[in-house]
């Protein structure tokens, strides 16, 4: 097989998977589903790993080609094709890997469900869809898997297509995301109209040629609009701010797609696609600006919502949010490198998290409110340890994982000298105690204090689900099944080796080669990582130590300590103190009551009003004038349909025409 | 086996055999002229393939050309052709055509026959639009094509139907009658009825202007522009769900040709001159109609409105003037005949179970039909332009193209993004999704086998579309280039 028939198998694999677990769930059953689904996804991991191999071995060239011709117009070649270098099969392999966890997982997950056939078959489409993404050689394929994955996570969040909740949330993240799409398909037409090609290899050629033109009629400096439109698309899709609000409500999906595409893959598209077009945002430091100062307030101020949440699930996706938001920070002072190596870090222990999660939602019979767990850790042991494992991967440990990608991100920012450094700087640093509280916070209120589950079920409030949520008095939560806590293991070996292997390689020694450009201006950036690492990974974590994060990190956790485990009556009273404040979180910042009334709302208000005075009024009512007469015409020809004239009555009008013809014809 | 005479078979295969349908008679022999309205449009259909089989790509010029004089004296011919720009439109019309007769089988009980013929007669007669390459006998196949279309809304319509069918009727009679005058002086000054002849004579300046006016009148209701689209939603509510998918997926395409085949080559220094009036009408279309179809709620009049949206990007595709508006705008059309036809027929098989087109009547029909719940997604992410669905290709080509020429119109174009998907997912979410919301809807069967497959026979056109976009295009170079050139490359001073 050569090597282009091998890249198609990677994501046709899973595509194969998931039509026939779609179109013939019924017949082949739910083993026959899940096999199918599963198979698709493994064959996608192993020919990634067969791809990794290859793209290692030394004097390896980036394979760059078409697959086919999709269109071709106005002198542009519409092309489905493949990039597979260093960065994209780095891609692939987390991708792959996560998602056959994932898959794998979901066999227990929602073994009870009767949409296991429909469910499998969305997973795989997804794992389709993103492979398509981060494969693309062009713009055209890449818009195709933006979108595809929005597609299914709206699928994937209205899962549950009888809730309310899940389909406001679902129409929700479609039409978010949609916002940021439209900036990103702004970006790729200014692209194609002032490079000429969706390729690409044309786009980065013509950067600098771009980067000296503006936007004629506006002024704006070209190669900067592309920039900005571009990340606006991936705002919409790795949920910065203020794009971020239809990620905390994608939870109402089953747990298993939190992991997989609000967690690990989908929303780091957004990281990915800045990563891969790092020639073009090089070129604007205005753009890289605005990427900084946005994630850096991502970052940070998603980390505080992450500390007033109740519901187990939420409380991961702010910190999914705050993580995107570190990620969004390295983009933007120009560490490609360390976001995507973040990025992968990253997917292996939030994974695990939502998984850790989703296996103590099992074990509570559905119920996500941590007021109603506690001292599961006798238990859930596995499910515990894993999400010890998870947390400390999270706050950043020293020799976790987390570590080596959160440290590098901060040294990173430490020396940039781009404008909102600063900025940032304070950002990812105050957003270490964050994270470490929140992380904490939940990991008391789950594994450790007093057992509050099987208590009288304390009424959610909107009482829209007719199953019955929580354990029954005296019940006891056990561990999952294997399905489940496998991948829970496979997930924490990750977690804790891979920081710690693969961070020489990846920024120490460029392992990603060609693939990821950083100007000479900015590749002062790396000096700190380096200096660090020059004593090795080892190294590196026994300064971690010494090193402020460490310390902040450690607080973090001794605060949560402090309120959740020793003195619990002090969070009540703080909340008692600053309620405004508090409540100022509790809403989210208000985005969303703002989304509803200005936006939705006001959208709505334009609609009826253009509807009732544009349509109706002005266009219908003064300028049909002649409605009056209108409406006796139609009285009259109520009376010829019902004679049965209306054959004549039409003979004659071709008729008329005809003699009007003539008429102007001989005259005119 | 060159002069075999396509086109004319494709116009007279489906006339005359609906004129057979209609002698079956009364609805007794209902049966016969179902299965006799079938094997005419399947035949008629048939005969269209060769065109695209033998059509030589590359070549601008008209094939399957058909010549007769007619009326010699005024020097009118029976002048039939196809290019790049018009094949593409024979085909899909005789298509929908099988589709239509297809879903009328059992939703229409009473004159089935003239229901039949009057589809049958109005493909032929479409096709002879599509096809004439004379100005008279292009108007009264255009002319002509109204009276069924008419009767359909007039006779098998809903309660308000003679009101829907006088406003459509007089809102497109009036902008026909300007475009007789623009022909007629156009003989007068060539003394020609040859619309290729017309392309080659350069008009007066002051000329231009009045017959652009006219062309812009006849064909803007047609498509329809905004201002003058309030007749299209109307007509849809009206209409049976056959004639609302002939409505969309051929009949708004009318206009949109007379563009491409009158406006753009006859006048081209007035449509220069006008770009921005027509380019600004097309975004209204796109923005406002956005807003308006959000407001709906009715279904029909939801989809309605998107078309004029949708119909928005083609009038703005044409007006770029550059091979990416111009190609974005004609693949949009073919686009729009599935997925909007698609999408009044998945309300028809909503409609024929409930009798209701108001959303607020269901909620919740996955419960009890999700087959057709997953066609009805396919096609409503089709309306809304996702990749890999037909309707991206052109909404994607036509804002390329507008960004070559301003970044303000693309932006303004692109913002359907947001709004196709905000009116079409919400009627979406409000009808399909949720708990079984009454009575009715608990009831509901879902689709048969009938239904099945005319909708999986446009779910394939829709993806096949979709996916490889090139054979729709490739046709295209040739004719669309040839038309630019012409176009821009005229400069009469005005």
């Amino acid at each position: 097989m050569d090597m282009k028939t091998l890249y198609l198998l990677v994501p046709l694999a899973p595509l194969a998977g998931a039509i026939i677990a779609g179109l013939f769930g019924r017949q082949i059953g739910r083993t026959g589903a899940h096999c199918a689904a599963i198979a698709g996804v493994l064959v996608s991991f192993v020919v990634s790993v067969m791809v990794f191999q290859d793209v290692q071995q030394a004097g390896y060239k980036p394979f760059n080609g078409t697959v086919y011709t999709w269109m071709q117009a106005g002198g542009v070649n519409f092309e489905v094709g493949f990039l597979i270098d260093k960065l994209s099969v780095l891609m692939m392999l987390v991708v792959s890997f996560v998602s056959l966890m994932v898959h794998i997982y979901t066999i227990g997950y929602m073994s009870e469900d009767p949409g296991y056939q429909r469910f499998f078959s969305y997973i795989s489409l997804f794992t389709f869809a993103m492979l398509m993404l981060v494969m693309s050689n062009n713009f055209l394929q890449l818009f195709f898997g933006w979108e595809a994955v929005g597609l299914v996570s709206y699928l994937l969040i209205g899962f549950w297509y009888k809730r309310p909740t899940a389909i406001y949330a679902n129409l929700k993240a479609f039409l978010v995301n949609r916002v940021g799409d439209f900036g990103f398909l702004l970006g790729i037409a200014l692209i194609v109209a002032y490079a000429g090609s969706l390729g690409y290899a044309d786009a980065f050629d013509s950067a600098s040629k771009l980067a000296g033109m503006e936007v004629p009629g506006i002024g704006w400096p070209l190669l900067t609009t592309i920039c900005i439109c571009l990340f606006i698309g991936a705002m919409g899709k790795s949920a910065q701010v203020p794009l971020h609000v239809w990620l905390p409500d994608s939870m109402e999906g089953p747990t298993p797609i939190s992991a997989l595409i609000h967690a690990a893959t989908m929303v780091t598209a957004g990281i990915f696609m800045v990563a891969r077009m790092s020639p073009l945002f090089e070129l604007s430091e205005t753009a890289l600006a605005f990427v900084l100062v946005i994630g850096a307030t991502t970052a940070l101020f998603m980390g505080f919502l992450g500390i007033v949440q109740n519901d187990i699930k939420r409380v991961v996706a702010y910190s999914t949010l705050s993580q995107l938001g570190y990620m969004t920070v390295a983009l933007g002072v120009s560490a490609y490198s360390v976001a995507i190596f973040h990025l992968m870090t990253h997917a292996f222990f939030k994974a695990l998290l939502f998984l850790g999660a989703g296996s103590v939602i099992i074990g509570l019979h559905h119920d996500q409110d941590m007021r109603n767990m506690g001292g599961l850790r006798k238990y859930m042991p596995i499910t515990w340890i894993t999400s010890l494992v998870g947390s400390l991967a999270l706050i950043g440990t020293p020799f976790f994982s987390g570590f080596y990608s959160k440290d590098s991100i901060i040294e990173a920012v430490h020396a940039s000298s781009i404008p909102g450094a600063g900025y940032a700087l304070f950002c990812v640093l105050v957003g270490v105690f964050v994270t470490a509280f929140y992380s904490f916070r939940m990991y008391f209120l789950v594994f450790h204090g007093k057992e509050r589950f099987g208590q009288a079920h304390h009424g959610h409030g909107d009482g829209h689900d007719e199953e019955h949520h929580g354990l029954a008095p005296g019940q006891k939560p056990h561990e999952s099944p294997w399905v489940v806590t496998l991948p829970l293991i496979l997930l924490a070996i990750p977690s804790v080796l891979i920081g710690y292997c693969t961070i020489g390689p990846l920024l120490d020694e460029g392992w990603f080669g060609a693939s990821i450009f950083v100007g000479e201006n900015h590749a002062a950036v790396f000096g700190e990582i380096r200096e660090i690492l020059s004593h090795g990974a080892a190294g590196m974590a026994l300064h971690g130590f010494a090193a402020p994060p460490f310390w902040l990190a450690l607080a973090g956790v001794m605060t949560a300590w402090v309120f959740y485990m020793l003195k619990p009556e002090w969070p009540v009273a703080i909340r008692r103190k600053l309620g405004g404040l508090i409540a100022v979180l509790e809403n989210k910042y208000y985005f969303d009551r703002f989304n509803e009334i200005v936006f939705a709302g006001g959208a709505c208000a334009l609609g009826n009003k253009l509807w009732r005075k544009g349509e109706q009024e002005l266009i219908d009512g003064v300028g049909v004038s002649g409605s009056s007469g209108l409406v006796g015409f139609a009285a009259r020809a109520v009376g010829m349909l019902q004679t049965g004239h209306l054959y004549q009555y039409a003979f004659t009008m071709i008729v008329g025409v005809f003699v009007l013809l003539t008429f102007w014809v001989s005259f005119g | 086996m060159t002069d075999i005479p396509f086109l004319s078979l494709a116009i007279w295969i489906p006339i005359l055999g609906g004129l057979l349908v209609l002698a079956t008679g009364p609805d007794t022999n209902a049966r016969m002229a179902r299965v006799a309205a079938l094997l005419t449009a399947i035949l008629g259909f048939a005969v269209t393939i060769p065109l695209y089989a033998r059509f030589e790509t590359g070549s601008f010029a008209m094939q399957f050309e058909e010549l007769r004089p007619w009326i010699e004296y005024f020097n009118i011919n029976y002048h039939l052709g196809v290019d790049g720009i018009s094949l593409w439109f024979v085909l899909l019309n005789a298509f929908m055509t099988i589709i239509v007769v297809i879903a009328g089988w059992t939703s229409i009980q009473s004159r089935v026959a003239q229901y039949m013929a009057a589809f049958l007669i109005m493909s032929g007669l479409m096709n002879g639009i599509f096809s004439a390459l004379d100005g008279v006998l292009f108007y009264v196949f255009f002319e002509a094509s109204l009276i069924p279309l008419y009767l359909i809304i007039g006779i098998w319509g809903g309660p308000n139907r003679v009101y829907a069918a006088f406003k459509f009727f007089l809102f497109t009679l009036a902008g026909s009658l300007l475009l007789l005058l623009a022909l007629i002086y156009l003989y007068n000054t060539t003394g020609s009825f040859e619309i290729l002849e017309w392309h080659r004579t350069p008009v007066a300046v002051g000329a231009q202007t009045l017959i652009f006016f006219a062309f812009l009148a006849a064909f803007g209701v047609k498509v329809p522009m905004w201002p003058v689209h309030t007749w299209l939603p109307d007509a849809h509510v009206e209409a049976p769900t056959g004639g609302s998918v002939v409505l969309a997926a051929i009949a708004l395409k009318l206009g949109a040709y007379g563009f491409v085949r009158f406006a753009l080559p006859i006048v081209p220094d007035a449509c220069r001159e006008f770009t921005w009036l027509v380019v600004g009408l097309s975004l209204v279309a796109v923005v406002y109609i956005g807003f308006v179809a959000l407001a709906q709620t009715d279904m029909k009049k939801l989809v309605a409105y998107s078309s004029v949206s949708h119909m928005g990007f083609v009038t703005l595709g044409f007006f770029l003037h550059n091979q990416l508006g111009i190609e974005g705008a004609l693949v949009q059309m073919i686009s729009h005949g599935f997925v909007s036809g698609a999408m009044f027929l998945c309300i028809g098989v909503l409609y024929d179970r409930v009798h209701s087109r108001q959303i607020a009547d269901y909620g919740g029909v996955v419960n009890t039909m999700p087959k057709f719940a997953a066609f009805f997604m396919l096609f409503a992410m089709a309306n809304a332009g996702l990749p890999a669905t037909s309707g991206f290709v052109g909404e994607f080509t036509v804002i390329l193209g507008a960004m070559q020429e301003s970044f303000l119109i693309a932006f303004l174009a692109a913002t359907t993004l947001i709004l196709g998907a905000a009116y079409t997912l919400w009627m979406y979410k409000r009808v399909v999704f949720g708990a079984v919301a009454n009575e009715k809807v608990a009831g509901l069967t879902d689709i048969n086998r009938r239904e099945f497959f005319f909708l999986a026979l446009l779910a394939l056109c829709v993806l096949a579309m979709g996916l490889y976009p090139f054979p729709f295009t490739d046709v295209m170079h040739a004719s669309v280039n040839h038309l630019l050139e012409h176009v821009n490359g005229k400069m009469l001073p005005l």
